[in-house]
């Protein structure tokens, strides 16, 4: 188990140079002339540029560039953006609010997903079924950039039932409305997956037997059945944390939340290659924990499955 | 079962995780929940060093934290505000400017003349790096802070020579030439005083001063900057210029205007200093008298490539503007939310003329045709512009309305981004007509004529020059009275009625809204909310 926890972490130190090094070369060859992004209307003079060369090296080559970019990771310097903030800085400020909102999002989306996934799969052809498959389906066709607004206008500003815009220091009540938006995103699939593999694991002999010998019925599709069909779920959410990233970035912009997603966003807009790159590599870092995470859950749900 | 204690682990985990999500931060001081205090929307300034802001934001919040040697009043004329007296000799070239006794900055330091001759020098010496750095480019020894042009060597000198501290309360300013309008230039944000609290060393400025800047305003900030979040400033005690009526103003930051609006009207916030425009619609019943407009410096404009051999004749540049319906445009495509511009100058500035442009920017697609034939234009025309700036609506109308006057084709050309389009410009290459704008730096003709249409200005795109032009501005530059340097200004204007070599298309305007909790809430040229009027409604 350990060994294999280490052998991850040590691909992910691989992947995390990759990841860097690519969206480095992304931004490099996106990258028009920032300072004139930051001046507007007015055109940068040379003694301006030389000055701001110095200091961002824009002048100089991509592996140039590169090579100061990694030069300061190494020493745990993530640089500093175009409007001079310190990157780590912005980072620290931006991911607490964004993990707490995506926390906030999986764990409504995956508490009614299973709870409605199970009860349509047991009742089968019923009722609930039915409309929840008629909600999936409205859901799943609703953009959020479309659903982001509208709900900030309805529950928002008609109904005043939660705040419009969302501070840095949130509590849950402020954050349940931009989480719920978020969570619609992912809830869909998750409640769709978990019918299947529960209506499936309905069927299989050990569930028969689980009957024959007289467990009743809650017990054995809450433990028995729900356990074995939870493995395709998890998977599922685990990489819906890339669906709710890339989800964020509306959502933080309709509420006002300055996360990760705002800052990427007004990263990509001022073509600040820096503050694009240190967000996009703690996203990646974030990313394969959580499905390193996710592994380790099978063996949580499977004591068959064992690491080695 | 072994299986079923770790199944059991999974609940606290996920209980401790939604705690963690629940748990919210530290609670910062709130001073918008005290009476007499405000909140007002923002975007995320660049910065709130003085030196460095070019955009309206970090201005805005720099008003309430700085006190300027110069305001601006209602008819755009120039009075002293923490200077005593300006004063200039006869050529307008030495200017001595006397400070009030009495002043301090917010942590106590007496405002002296050292404080601003610092703040000048820094912001002018090139290594810094500040935007606003040519606003001192006219005073004298500018150039020796510069890199040598032919060396590119950076420069060694850190001082002006044509700053001078005659005594504590008094500097003088020699300028390179005389310019009569030194004055007003001096209402700007890069000529505000810095505490000595703000520099490390000589000419080193504090890396955390831009956080929690300290100026010699009517407020300071209480605690630092929120970034992406809220700036928070609080009545300096016992000040000695105009005090504001508010106690408090927090300055909302916001990056989505939608947002913005929303936030107004479930009361959030007091005042939105910009309606989104798909907002406007609603805005009317939604604020009734409390929606505002008032104009701002913007200008927009179509500029013609004077040295391209089809754009030479004037008469063709004359026919295209008179193939534009502007007030069309301004009706359907802005809702009401531009003005048509028929001058060169923004129609507050002092000096402006309604209908400068004459018959020239009036609507007349027969006069237009005959123009454009005589003076052999193109059959075939492309107006360019930048897509992240949401135009394509506006280049459109006007490409459509160009076509049905002169019956020739005009196909609209999308470049991603304004620095692109200004480079193809730069190296003059053929990318027909170009949507370009401008907002000027302080209320004066020159700041329209100087940069976007003389030979050396830094903006002038067109390619455009005239030496009469040219030296009509610098006669005004240089004129013995304000009033004679706009006489001077004027007839430059004129010449443009005829060279055309931009078309004007609209003028800006500020649309803002408020809540009910606000009164007298009043928005100036730069787009900036007077702090010194709004006042909470009683």
């Amino acid at each position: 188990m350990t060994r294999y926890i280490v052998r991850r972490l040590l691909q992910m130190v691989l992947t995390f140079f990759g990841a860097t090094f690519v969206v480095y070369a992304l931004m490099f060859a996106n990258q028009d002339d920032p300072y004139q992004v930051l001046a507007g209307d007015r055109v940068v003079s040379d003694s301006q540029r030389a000055a701001l060369n110095a200091q961002y090296h824009l002048d100089k080559g991509f592996f140039t560039q590169y090579w100061y970019y990694v030069k300061g990771l190494l020493t745990g310097d993530f640089g500093t953006s175009l409007t001079g903030r310190r990157i780590g800085d912005m980072l620290a400020e931006a991911w607490p609010i964004t993990i707490k909102l995506t926390l906030l999002a999986i764990v409504i989306s995956a508490v009614v997903a299973i709870a409605a996934g199970v009860f349509s799969a047991v009742r089968r052809g019923g009722i609930f079924d039915h409309v929840t498959l008629v909600l999936t389906l409205v859901v799943l066709a609703m953009p959020i950039v479309v659903l982001a607004p509208v709900a900030q206008l309805i529950f928002g500003v008609k109904l005043g039932w939660f705040p419009v815009t969302v501070t840095r220091d949130a509590n849950l009540y402020q954050l349940l409305l931009p989480a719920l938006v978020l969570g619609t995103l992912v809830v869909a699939t998750e409640l769709r997956v978990t019918r299947s593999s529960v209506a499936e694991n309905l069927r299989a002999d050990y569930v028969r037997t689980a009957r024959a010998k007289g467990l009743s019925t809650r017990r054995v599709v809450g433990v028995h059945v729900l356990r074995n069909s939870l493995i395709p779920v998890i998977t599922l959410i685990g990489v819906d944390l890339g669906v709710l990233m890339s989800g964020a970035i509306v959502t933080e912009g309709v509420f006002n939340i300055p996360g990760v997603g705002f800052n990427l966003f007004r990263g990509i807009r001022t073509e600040d290659g820096p503050v694009v790159v240190g967000f996009v590599s703690v996203l990646v870092i974030v990313f394969l924990v959580v499905n390193l995470i996710v592994d380790l859950l099978y063996a949580v749900l499977d004591p068959r499955i064992r690491y080695e | 079962m072994p299986g079923k204690s770790r199944w059991r682990m999974v609940a606290p985990v996920a209980t401790i995780a939604l705690l963690a999500a629940g748990c919210s931060g530290g609670d910062s001081q709130d001073t918008e929940a005290l009476p007499n205090s405000i909140s007002i929307s923002i975007g995320e300034p660049q910065t709130l060093i003085p030196s460095g802001v070019v955009e309206t934001y970090g201005l805005q919040v720099l008003t309430s934290l700085f006190y300027p040697l110069v305001g601006i009043d209602k008819t755009n004329k120039p009075y002293t505000m923490a200077a005593d007296s300006i004063t200039h000799d006869k050529s307008a070239k030495v200017w001595t400017i006397k400070l009030k006794d009495g002043f301090t900055f917010s942590n106590g330091e007496p405002v002296t003349a050292d404080n601003y001759i610092n703040a000048w020098n820094y912001a002018a010496f090139a290594p810094n790096a500040q935007v606003t750095s040519y606003y001192f480019d006219r005073i004298a020894g500018y150039a020796d802070l510069q890199p040598d042009p032919a060396t590119k060597k950076p420069p060694t000198v850190k001082k002006m020579s044509g700053l001078k501290k005659i005594n504590n309360l008094t500097l003088q300013v020699t300028l390179d030439a005389p310019f009569i309008g030194f004055e007003t230039v001096m209402s700007y944000a890069s000529f505000y005083p810095l505490p000595k609290a703000a520099f490390s060393g000589d000419g080193v400025l504090n890396k955390d001063f831009n956080e929690e800047p300290i100026g010699n305003g009517p407020f300071k900030m209480t605690g630092k900057w929120q970034h992406d979040q809220k700036i928070q400033v609080t009545k300096v005690p016992d000040f000695k210029g105009t005090v504001p009526k508010v106690d408090n103003i927090t300055w909302k930051i916001y990056q989505d205007l939608g947002a913005q609006y929303n936030d107004l009207i479930s009361g959030n916030l007091d005042v939105d200093t910009k309606i989104p425009t798909e907002s406007l619609g609603s805005a009317s019943s939604d604020l009734g008298l409390r929606l505002q407009k008032s104009p701002s410096s913007a200008f927009q404009f179509i500029g013609v490539p004077t040295f391209e051999k089809d754009f030479s004749d004037p008469r063709v540049r004359r026919a295209l503007s008179m193939a534009i319906n502007r007030q069309e445009i301004a009706d359907q495509i802005y809702l009401g939310t531009q003005l048509p511009a028929t001058s060169w100058v923004s129609p507050q500035i002092d000096g402006y003329r309604a209908n400068s442009c004459g018959d020239a920017c009036e609507y007349n697609p027969t006069q237009a045709k005959k123009l454009y034939t005589q003076g052999g234009g193109p059959a075939e025309i492309t107006i360019s512009y930048n897509t992240d700036g949401g135009y394509k609506s506006y280049i459109d109308a006007l490409c459509n309305q160009i076509k049905s006057s002169l019956g020739i084709n005009c196909t609209s050309h999308a470049v991603p981004s304004l620095s692109e389009l200004v480079k193809d410009l730069q190296e003059k290459k053929n990318v027909g007509l170009v949507r370009l704008a401008w907002a000027m730096d302080y209320p004066l003709m020159e700041s329209y004529l100087g940069p976007v249409y003389t030979t050396t200005g830094s903006s002038n795109y067109s390619g455009y020059t005239n030496p009469t032009f040219d030296s009509l501005v610098k006669d005004g530059d240089e004129a013995k009275t304000p009033d004679e340097a706009i006489k001077k200004w004027q007839q430059a204007e004129d010449i443009l009625k005829d060279d055309m070599p931009v078309i004007p298309v609209m003028f800006g305007q500020n649309v803002y809204g408020y809540s009910p909790k606000v009164d007298d809430v009043t928005m100036d040229l730069s787009q900036n909310v007077d702090i010194y009027t709004i006042d909470v409604a009683s």
